[in-house]
């Protein structure tokens, strides 16, 4: 598994570690899609802590779980973003389209 | 530093080749004592280059990538990434923010990015004959450099 998944009271949380780029894209999302549809979440909050580097290929793939998101009912945040995700997040003006959570336990990135 | 300094490196447009090309241009760009910002920045703007050319130039093949990387005067960083690919009919549209050829998997987001990490981009491309994608960066912000 390229990303981990905890589940508890109508919240998803999953932890994507490592790199996050064109190579790695395709997988990740497709991870995180089939939690989504396992656990159907009002929630789910992407735990980036464990994120070394991200491209603008992950940026489709956050907007792409976001509207898997939305398709479900629920809604899609980002949580512990590091500095480098963030000024591309910044860069691409996303951090306007999907809110931001508060930092939280590193429980998911485990 | 004085003189100039200038690696070439030629690798197939295999994406596992992505992480490869960013740590070498931030192994290269080490000697110019940058932050941590800068180098995630030069990472960011590296990986978008050669992203590009393997998403949109060889779309059905596999073709090579040459990546040049240059310390001029004055701390600049130059980053050169060139492909013989499909090229770029119309640049000053590819360079429009959210505009993409690649449908969902893709933002429209690499150019924009490229320009805001470094301080001047130069696309010069032939439709048929490839894309050659200039970037450079002036490093600054650590003192202590002779
Ligand atoms: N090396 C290249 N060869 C051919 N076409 C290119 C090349 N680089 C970019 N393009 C064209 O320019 C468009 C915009 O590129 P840009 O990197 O800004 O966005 P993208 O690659 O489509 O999406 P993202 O970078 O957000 O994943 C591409 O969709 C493609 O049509
Ligand atoms: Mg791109």
């Amino acid at each position: 598994m390229d990303i981990s998944a905890v589940y508890s009271a109508g919240r998803l949380l999953i932890g994507v570690k490592g790199e996050l780029d064109q190579h790695r894209a395709r997988q990740i999302k497709a991870q995180a899609e089939e939690q989504m549809d396992v656990f159907l979440p009002k929630e789910c909050a992407l735990d980036l802590s464990g994120l070394r580097f991200m491209d603008s290929s992950g940026i489709a793939v956050i907007l792409a779980l976001r509207k898997r998101m939305e398709e479900l009912g629920g809604r899609l945040i980002l949580v512990n973003i590091p500095q480098q995700p963030m000024r591309v997040l910044e860069a691409a003006g996303i951090e306007r389209l999907v809110p931001i959570g508060v930092r939280i336990g590193e429980e998911a990135a485990q | 530093m004085n003189g100039e300094n200038v690696v070439k490196i030629e690798f197939p447009s295999r994406s596992s080749n992505e992480a490869y090309a960013r740590a070498a241009a931030a192994a290269f760009a080490a000697q110019l004592d940058p932050t941590m910002d800068e180098l995630g920045d030069i990472r960011t703007a590296v990986s978008e280059a050669v992203t590009n050319c393997i998403v949109h130039a060889y779309p059905d093949e596999i073709g090579p990538i040459y990546l040049r990387l240059r310390i001029l005067s004055g701390n600049v960083l130059e980053i050169s990434v060139k492909d013989h690919g499909r090229g770029i009919e119309d640049i000053a549209k590819a360079r429009e923010p959210l505009f993409t050829t690649g449908g969902e998997e893709r933002s429209g987001m690499g150019f924009t990015i490229m320009e805001s990490f470094t301080d001047t981009l130069r696309v010069r491309s032939r439709p048929g004959k490839g894309t050659t994608v200039t970037m450079q960066r002036k490093i600054r912000s650590r003192g202590g450099r002779s």
